[in-house]
């Protein structure tokens, strides 16, 4: 595919030209914190973590695919808080208690946190008021996590091609469900994919967590933003 | 004309307390209070949680001994997943051991060294401004040094079997998720920033000898102040040794007598019941068969060895030995042998951790079990200031549904009471001001059971001293903060 330049921070960079934002930027060394956004997937565009300036105006990178000579801001002081505000609100809107949370250490929320640097929130809590889902056979929804992102509704799907997670209400009413039904025949790879398809740790599994040692965990071992030399 | 006296709060121990002393109209002491004036709330919120996450969450009641509720939750979480003490493999019972000795060497050195040294070797009188541990530093360097690193080797040794040397989270229902690497255990054989085990068990042996030494030479106050009678309650080994990680239930009265001849501690409720007092957030635990007015009971160390035949180390059953000589008794009932009682443990600690280190057990591969799913788990321990108890319910679907904690710091509850008391009674006698010499006596009375409130109420906070003096109609006549 043909390469085009462009630039992030008035530096000159080339990746393919159609080639996702946060795809492009990586492929040089630039990272751009995501949530919703997997590599290889449809993007969602619905966090806005990723949020950087294309000529001049704040877009979310996920959704913008490079052309010629874009001119990219990314690591400027202002866009920097500006996504440590989006995570911080994620953070207050939910209930984040990492301490006696089973994904720490895997969760990209967290990892995203610890790479911004955010120490505390500066918005006010709006303490989340949901009981957990356990009406799953193996699925737990911890809906004061879940931070709406449709990784789980529009990316998951299960042996049979089917979509088991939705939204039910609208709004800030607005939480994920399971297909119960469906949800009972998952095998015990798709229930692991599930769970580490969520970015926070909204979707657990029934018998518990807390299987690694610290130190052995995905972010304890490389944390979230670290690209290393060469890798592209 | 009846007065009150408020000390608020406490310091240097953990947690947030005050102290009321009521006056009758005579202008003696008619009762003193400690109050735990904070509150958390654990028991509530972590209903609804799945139950896996109880030894994790549950330990953030504390950061100073949160090894003991992570490890106490840890037991009760296993019966929970039908796993009892003796279904789970070798390797966790003695990885869950060694991070308990661990926590109990780090704590007691941090009580001995940082909290309660300062009263002890600078004196009580000494200025407020010199007497915390950079005072014993400045006095005693060496023995300042020896307690930092005792301390700092018994959180390495809480770091690797459970992952942080605070909060780790290790102890998984049916056992526990890692073993002891040999580059781990090498960590404390070789010194350099750690001391060497060899060293650890020499300078404990050390502070021990010079804490006897300083026992004698300052015998009068240290025996008569705050004494009182009590009855004792621990855990031993069903053969009655001293073990800190299990055993069954053994409460004694002030003559030696048993209350609860080594009980299963799963019957607890059929033993106790807690008193409640509205002036305080902490509980009154009590013996139901004694009834709330002499069913309370001292626990930590020196309830520990009081309770225990024998400690099944031979440098701890050699000073448990001379300890009992010196008193010329069975039982000890002086409050500030908790220190002396401390230091033994500590040796104690520092012997298991040896034997520990040295078993091959703990680089197997067999971490944990499963079970039959049951509904209720009841964990009990020996945390560094006593009996520790976590008692869950869990529905169906995995989430708690009731929790219980029965902290060590409750059971002195009663015992700190009348620890303020007898101070207090001792230096209102002839004068009604608050001298500093009191407010020093009452802190070090307190001080002496190291309580931490923080967990006692599943509160937080700091813990400056605040007495106030009431008269008998209510109307504060006198405070004084430090």
């Amino acid at each position: 595919m043909k390469e085009v330049s462009f630039k992030i921070d008035g530096k000159t960079y080339k990746a393919p030209l159609g080639e996702n934002l946060i795809m492009a930027a990586k492929r040089n060394g630039v990272y751009i914190p995501t949530l919703c956004y997997l590599e290889g997937h449809p993007c969602l565009g619905t966090c806005r973590v990723c949020t950087i300036r294309v000529n001049g105006r704040s877009m979310a990178a996920c959704t913008l695919t490079l052309t010629e000579n874009m001119q990219l801001e990314v690591n400027t002081s202002e866009l920097q808080d500006m996504r440590k505000a989006i995570v911080e609100l994620i953070f207050v809107e939910g209930n984040h208690f990492c301490p006696a949370c089973e994904k720490g250490g895997d969760c990209q929320l967290q990892a995203v946190a610890y790479a911004m640097d955010m120490r505390v929130a500066r918005f006010h809590y709006s303490f989340s008021p949901y009981r957990i889902h356990y009406e799953g056979k193996n699925i737990i929804l911890e809906h004061n996590r879940c931070m709406h992102c449709k990784r789980c509704t529009n990316l998951f799907q299960d042996d049979q091609g089917y979509k088991i997670f939705s939204f039910i209400n609208r709004g800030s009413k607005t939480r994920v469900m399971i297909d119960l039904d469906r949800e009972k025949l998952l095998s015990a790879e798709k229930l692991r994919e599930a769970k580490q398809l969520c970015p926070t740790g909204a979707i657990l599994l029934q018998g518990g967590g807390f299987d690694r040692a610290i130190g052995t965990r995905q972010y304890d071992q490389r944390p979230i933003g670290v690209i290393p030399k060469g890798e592209k | 004309m009846s007065r009150k006296i408020t000390i608020d709060p406490i310091t240097r121990v953990e947690g947030h307390g005050k102290v009321t002393i009521h006056l009758n109209d005579q202008g003696e002491v008619q009762e003193s209070r400690f109050h735990v004036v904070e509150f958390r709330g654990f028991e509530k919120f972590i209903q609804g949680r799945p139950y896996w996450e109880a030894p994790v969450l549950v330990q953030r009641l504390c950061g100073i001994c949160p090894v003991s509720h992570h490890l106490c939750s840890a037991k009760a979480i296993d019966e929970i997943v039908g796993v009892s003490q003796s279904d789970l493999t070798a390797t966790a019972v003695k990885m869950r051991r060694l991070m308990h000795y661990g926590q109990i060497l780090q704590s007691h050195a941090l009580h001995f060294f940082y909290l309660a040294s300062p009263d002890l070797l600078l004196g009580i009188q000494s200025s407020f401004d010199r007497r915390n541990i950079v005072g014993v530093a400045l006095d005693y360097p060496d023995l300042a040094k020896k307690g930092i690193l005792l301390r700092k080797f018994g959180q390495e040794i809480i770091k690797v079997t459970a992952g942080k040397k605070i909060h780790g989270i290790s102890a998984v229902p049916g056992g526990i998720h890692k073993n002891l690497s040999l580059s781990e255990k090498n960590l404390f054989y070789q010194g350099g920033e750690i001391p060497t085990i060899h060293e650890v068990m020499k300078w404990a042996q050390e502070t021990l000898e010079f804490y006897i030494e300083y026992h004698k030479k300052n015998k009068s106050w240290l025996e008569g102040l705050a004494l009182c009678q009590s009855n004792y309650l621990s855990l031993v080994r069903p053969d009655g040794a001293m073990d800190l990680y299990h055993g069954v239930l053994r409460a004694i009265g002030p003559n030696g007598e048993r209350i609860l001849d080594d009980v299963d501690y799963h019957t607890y409720l059929e033993h106790f019941a807690e008193d409640v007092k509205p002036w305080s957030y902490m509980k009154f635990p009590f013996l139901k068969k004694l009834g709330i007015d002499r069913g309370w009971s001292r626990v930590g160390p020196l309830a520990r060895i009081n309770t225990c035949d024998f400690i099944p180390t031979p440098l701890a059953q050699a000073a448990l030995e001379y300890f009992r000589c010196y008193h010329g008794s069975r039982i000890c009932h002086t409050t500030l042998s908790y220190h002396w009682a401390r230091l033994i443990e500590l040796l104690h600690a520092a012997e298991v951790i040896a034997q520990l280190l040295d078993d091959p057990d703990l680089q197997q591969s067999s971490l944990i079990v499963t079970g039959q799913r049951a509904k209720t788990g009841i964990g009990f321990l020996e945390a560094p200031r006593g009996t520790l108890i976590h008692h869950y319910e869990v529905d169906e679907k995995s989430a708690i549904t009731m929790c219980n904690l029965i902290v060590s710091t409750t059971h002195n509850n009663e015992a700190m009471n009348r620890a303020v008391n007898a101070v207090a009674t001792q230096y209102l006698k002839n004068n009604q001001e608050l001298s500093e010499g009191m407010l020093n006596h009452i802190e070090v009375a307190i001080r002496a059971y190291d309580p931490c409130l923080s967990c006692a109420t599943h509160a937080i906070g700091n813990m400056p001293l605040h007495v106030s003096l009431f008269n008998s109609q209510g109307h504060l006549i006198h405070e004084r903060y430090k």
